[in-house]
């Protein structure tokens, strides 16, 4: 801790900061534009400046860069020195010269940092009187806009994209003033991390595309905190509404999960809620005749008639789901009770899923959050694809790449924020990053050393360096010199770091490959190590409903299939994608009724002879666990429209139908409101005890008033419907948070989930983040960043894992088909977006060159691919990173619910032109 | 006593008034019949306006909504790609039996499109006939204000109006020049 003095007054600051960060963290305004608390200083804007004096004898003192100042004690500066003023006035008088006339028509306006900064310096009267430069635009594709004519060349974007994000098609052109920044020539953005520009770039340069469709003012957004749907991490974000439409999704900070970023998956997949596909009103199919099809129902008649049949069932299965919430599943298990509730994955995910808890619950290494990911200097990632499984994960690992490097930075006394001193320092060092994996993407780029082979070859290699590494662990025999090499380099660079990270996937199937893992993982910690361990899982709640536990898919089918229950109840899944279409198809129709409840139409919903409309996340309440085990709290942003409500309440709604009349309630019937199904929650299973804590409960009040969701500025009140009713009626009352649907209530520091929108008066972009933490970049005031439900409690391994499979042999006509995920077009929800379909490819076979030789395929030619009794028209790519003996098949919506990793002979599968002709 | 004596002045001096007021012309207006006259900055009835190249002027920017203290104002801003390449409001709806017409929306406007004009005739008998749609708001002419055009001021690109073809504005930067 270090003294500063600023015009005349001390405070007491964090010497590793700069004076930029550290008087921001006191609440002092110092203008700035291309500093940022991620991605440290470079001092190019001159907007932050500041007068510095030597001692309090000095009065003349000399304008510095307060952001590429340190805060060493004694430091003394002035905000207020006229000089100092002047000369961030003239800053912005320079950089305003070119700007346009363009905030009426800038979706930047309201939210832009150029316009505080504008007002912040008083720069109210324009005096230049020439001509403007102009810009011609990029179309940049489906996510981004850009209007270059707004720049302000604060670099921030190329710094971001490139430095940060590792992107490559995006940079700075041209020289002096007229200096340009995008692609080289006009085409999508293909990092997956660009969305993150429309927070990064301080002006309207880079703008939401998806919001320009449906364009609404921060101010006229309704909003609170939700999480990301689409993959495990479980993201922060904020979702905005107005009029009933899901306007956006931005970044929401936390510091231990996603920090300032999100992927483009997060931020651009919310349009499913906003789908024509969406189910808005309850249908029951009539005479319960299968042959028709369902009409819409009104909602008593919808509950009566399902529960009648469920009153007269011989036996109800439910089958949950891991992208609903907690409180939906534990309300389905307590209507079916618990040995009638069935997770609905497919067997090989609940075997994966059940055995990372037991290596969380039982083994001595905790689980790596984001923010420890990034933290950590070594990193080894086994068989998952970060970029296309879990994107925020691999963001955080090319931050990782930096750590051990800046040892040597910390060494020759240069700051860490000092961004151009440290890559000048750095270089092209990295520290180790360990891939092994079955498809090659641009990640692989920043890796020490990649592996590409297939699932039983990578569990053997993390088995040889956990080998290499602790005492007593299985040794794995008949390696090839080469993997024994590759297994020293990893092995030496785990064990020279301080906080080696292992990471694992579940999509490759492999059992050996999680164990091996939790093997290095565990000999690492043998060593004295502080070692994390992480595990990328399926989907959004996986992990909370393999804490939640229950039983198997197929004995679900099999209940059905032998009579012993005739009813179904299907939460939130689509079935299709879970097993294989034919016993789907078998398990859906010999069932008597068939009761689905989801938001959006699929396959499953199709077969529904009663089918309830459930709340998509940012229309309801609820808690996900994320693949760390992190409970967080998603809150409802908006009351839907239509018959919609909340899983839970369905649910609840079915079990008051269904108990006897005059019977006292119990369970799921007994329900509320959202506390109740918190309260049942908690005693569902012991590991979920503490979800209470995560958020604070509906009771919650500030000075006796709830918190309001919308800003105070919310405008159209009284015009928003009159064209429907002149009558203003009250707004809905929420019953299950301390939020309210409305301007009015408290105003004022809040625990972070209950914070509609980051804003502070003078601050109306995004970086009013600063304004809501102690220290910049830190965890924010009253920070709930979730409640990790699992800590290690063992201090050493009790034992190791030693099943180590043989290694991988190719067959002569058999192939392994493994699923290739892809960031664009494997998640069941982003996909109903139109912005993120637009980016879905083709879907294709990756075959090792070899394999592509053997079966005279060509690169890119196009093949009919007959599998589990359905055609594919797939495209073939020959790519050498595909291990031979295996082919990928990609997961986009076309080839969902194939079950891999399978075997396939090829030879025959595979119809190709020529062959059709030959038959 | 006094009082009565006080009371007594009162009276005659207000007849006294009254009587004076037998020989003044009287101002009583035959309204509707005869109209008064209102200056053009009276703050009346609202209207979106065009631009003189006879294009809506409005360009959902949001600030009247916002600036509006009785939020009677709501709309929702469009692109029309094809047609337009600029911004309007796909519905701009003001409830009138809301509006106190304080004329901040107009102050607000960045555009001169909304315009308080000199009409005060909007009585009904049925509020939901206060609630003017754009179809009702727009009028063909530029208001009080005949020459602005915003998107002359703009960068934006618009239909008829190139990048670097606005007022005060360069052609656009070659970005593959070197030349100073
Ligand atoms: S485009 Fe935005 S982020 Fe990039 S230099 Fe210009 S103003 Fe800065
Ligand atoms: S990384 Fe995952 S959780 Fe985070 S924004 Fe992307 S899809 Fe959502
Ligand atoms: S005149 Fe005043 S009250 Fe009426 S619409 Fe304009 S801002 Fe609102
Ligand atoms: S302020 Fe003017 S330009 Fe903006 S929305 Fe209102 S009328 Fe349209
Ligand atoms: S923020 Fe300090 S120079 Fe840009």
């Amino acid at each position: 801790m270090a003294t500063i003095i600023v015009d005349n007054k001390s405070y007491t600051v964090d010497e590793q900061q700069n004076v930029l960060a550290a008087c921001l963290g006191h609440g002092l305004n110092v203008p700035y534009f291309c500093w940022h608390p991620a991605m440290g200083s470079v001092g190019a804007c001159r907007q932050c400046a500041v007068k510095q004096f030597k001692d309090d004898r000095d009065q003349s003192g000399r304008l510095v860069m307060s952001c590429m100042t340190p805060a060493t004690n004694g430091t003394r500066i002035s905000i207020d020195d006229p000089e100092a003023k002047a000369f961030r006035a003239s800053v912005i008088e320079w950089l305003m010269v070119n700007h346009p006339h363009d905030c009426p028509v800038c979706d930047e306006g309201g939210e832009c940092h150029l316009q505080d900064m504008t007002v912040m310096t008083r720069h109210v009267y324009r005096r230049y009187r020439y001509q403007k430069r102009t810009h011609r635009n990029q179309a940049l594709g489906p996510f981004i806009r850009h209007e270059m004519n707004r720049c302000i060349q604060c670099y921030r974007c190329v710094r971001y994209y490139r430095d940060y994000a590792g992107g490559r098609d995006l940079n700075v052109f041209g020289s002096h003033d007229a200096v340009y920044f995008g692609r080289e020539q006009d085409g999508t953005l293909e990092n997956e991390f660009s969305g993150n520009l429309v927070e990064v770039c301080p002006t309207g340069v880079f703008t939401d595309k998806t919001f320009f469709h449906h364009y609404t003012r921060k101010w006229d957004l309704q909003a609170a905190q939700s999480i990301c749907p689409h993959c495990s991490l479980g993201c922060n974000t904020t979702a905005g509404e107005r009029s009933g439409t899901l306007r956006r999704i931005t970044n929401r900070f936390n510091s231990q999960v996603n920090g300032y970023f999100l992927c483009d998956r997060g931020r651009f997949g919310y349009e499913y809620v906003n789908s024509p596909h969406r189910i808005k009103r309850a249908v029951v199919r009539p005479d319960c005749d299968r042959t028709k099809p369902g009409q819409p129902e009104e909602v008593p008649q919808a509950i009566e008639i399902a529960a009648d049949r469920l009153r007269r069932a011989r036996g109800v299965v439910g089958l949950g789901s891991p992208r609903a919430s907690l409180e939906a599943n534990v309300a389905l298990r307590s209507l079916v009770d618990p040995q009638h509730f069935y997770q609905g994955v497919d067997e090989q995910e609940r075997q994966l899923l059940s055995t990372i808890l037991k290596i969380f619950q039982t083994g001595p290494v905790p689980s790596a959050s984001i923010h420890d990911a990034e933290q950590s200097d070594a990193v080894f990632v086994l068989g998952a694809d970060l970029l296309n499984e879990a994107p925020r994960l691999a963001l955080a690992l090319l931050q990782s790449i930096r750590q051990e490097p800046m040892e040597q930075v910390d060494e020759l006394k240069i700051p860490r924020w000092d961004e151009a001193a440290v890559r000048n320092a750095v270089q092209n060092r990295r520290g180790p990053l360990f891939l092994a994996g079955y498809q090659r993407t641009w990640f692989h780029e920043y890796a020490t050393d990649t592996y590409f082979a297939a699932p039983d070859d990578i569990a053997r290699l993390g088995f040889a360096v956990a080998g290499s590494i602790g005492q007593g662990t299985p040794s794995v025999p008949d390696l090839s010199p080469e993997v024994k090499d590759l297994t020293q380099r990893i092995a030496e660079a785990l064990t020279h770091a301080q906080r080696p990270l292992i990471i694992a996937g579940t999509k490759s199937g492999s059992q050996a490959t999680i164990e091996a893992a939790a093997n290095v993982a565990w000999a690492l910690h043998q060593q004295g190590k502080q070692p994390r361990l992480s595990f990328v899982l399926p989907e959004c709640n996986s992990a909370g409903l393999a804490l939640l536990g229950g039983g198997r898919l197929n004995d679900a089918f099999d209940a059905i299939r032998q009579g012993k229950a005739d009813t179904v109840i299907v939460l939130e899944n689509d079935l299709y994608r879970r097993a294989e279409a034919a016993n789907v198809d078998a398990f859906l129709e010999t069932a008597q009724t068939v009761v689905v409840i989801d938001s959006v139409e699929h396959r499953t919903t199709a077969h529904a002879d009663v089918l309830l409309p459930s709340a998509t996340g940012p229309e309801s309440d609820g808690t996900f666990v994320n693949q760390e085990g992190r409970a967080q709290r998603f809150y409802q942003v908006f009351v839907p429209d239509g018959d919609v409500k909340e899983s839970w309440r369905w649910l609840s709604e079915l079990g008051r139908a269904t108990s006897q009349e005059g019977g006292s309630e119990s369970g799921v019937a007994a329900w509320r409101n959202f506390d109740d199904a918190v309260s049942a929650t908690a005693t569902a299973a012991p590991a979920l005890a503490r979800i209470g804590e995560v958020a604070p409960s509906a009771s919650f009040r500030l000075v006796g008033q709830k918190v309001p969701r919308q800003s105070e500025r919310y405008s159209g009140r009284t015009s928003l419907i009159s064209h429907l009713t002149m009558h203003e009626p009250p707004p809905p009352v929420d019953h299950d948070s301390p939020l309210g649907f409305t301007m009015e209530g408290y105003r004022g520091p809040l625990p972070s989930p209950l914070i509609s929108q980051f804003w502070a008066p003078g601050w109306n972009s995004i970086q009013a983040v600063n304004t809501y933490q102690d220290e910049v970049g830190g965890p924010l005031r009253d920070e709930m960043p979730g409640v990790r439900l699992i800590e290690p409690v063992a201090t050493k391994a009790s034992g190791w894992f030693t099943t180590i499979p043989r290694a991988f042999q190719p067959t002569a006509h058999q192939w392994l088909l493994l699923p290739l995920s892809a960031v664009f077009g494997s998640d069941e929800l982003s996909n109903r977006s139109p912005a993120i379909a637009e980016r879905i490819g083709k879907p294709f076979l990756s075959l090792h060159p070899s394999d592509g030789a053997r079966l005279t395929l060509e690169d890119h030619s196009t093949v009919d691919l007959v599998l589990q009794g359905t055609t594919y028209r797939l495209v073939v790519h020959l790519d050498p990173s595909t291990p031979v003996g295996t082919a990928g098949l990609s997961l986009v919506p076309e080839v969902s619910g194939v079950s891999m990793p399978a075997w396939v002979d090829l030879l025959k599968a595979i119809q190709t032109e020529h062959k059709r002709r030959a038959a | 006593m006094m009082n009565t004596w006080i009371y007594a002045r009162n009276l005659v001096v207000g007849l006294w008034i009254v009587f004076k007021r037998t020989f003044t012309k009287p101002v009583t207006v035959q309204y509707p019949e005869e109209q008064p006259y209102l200056p053009p900055r009276w703050r009346g009835r609202i209207v979106l306006t065009r631009d003189p190249d006879g294009e809506e002027r409005c360009v959902a920017c949001y600030l009247c909504s916002a600036a509006c203290p009785v939020d009677c104002i709501s709309l929702q801003a469009a692109d029309n790609p094809e047609a337009h390449e600029r911004r309007y409001p796909e519905f701009f709806r003001i409830n009138f039996s809301r509006c106190i017409y304080c004329g901040m929306c107009e102050e607000a406007c960045p555009t001169n499109a909304i315009q308080l004009i000199p009409d005060f005739e909007q009585s009904e008998y049925a509020r939901r006939n206060l609630v003017y749609e754009k179809e009702d708001l727009l009028i063909s002419g530029t208001g009080k204000y005949h020459d602005y055009n915003f998107y002359r001021m703009a960068g934006v690109r618009t239909r008829d109006k190139d990048k670097g073809e606005g007022e005060h504005e360069l052609p656009p930067v070659d970005v593959k020049s070197l030349m100073p």
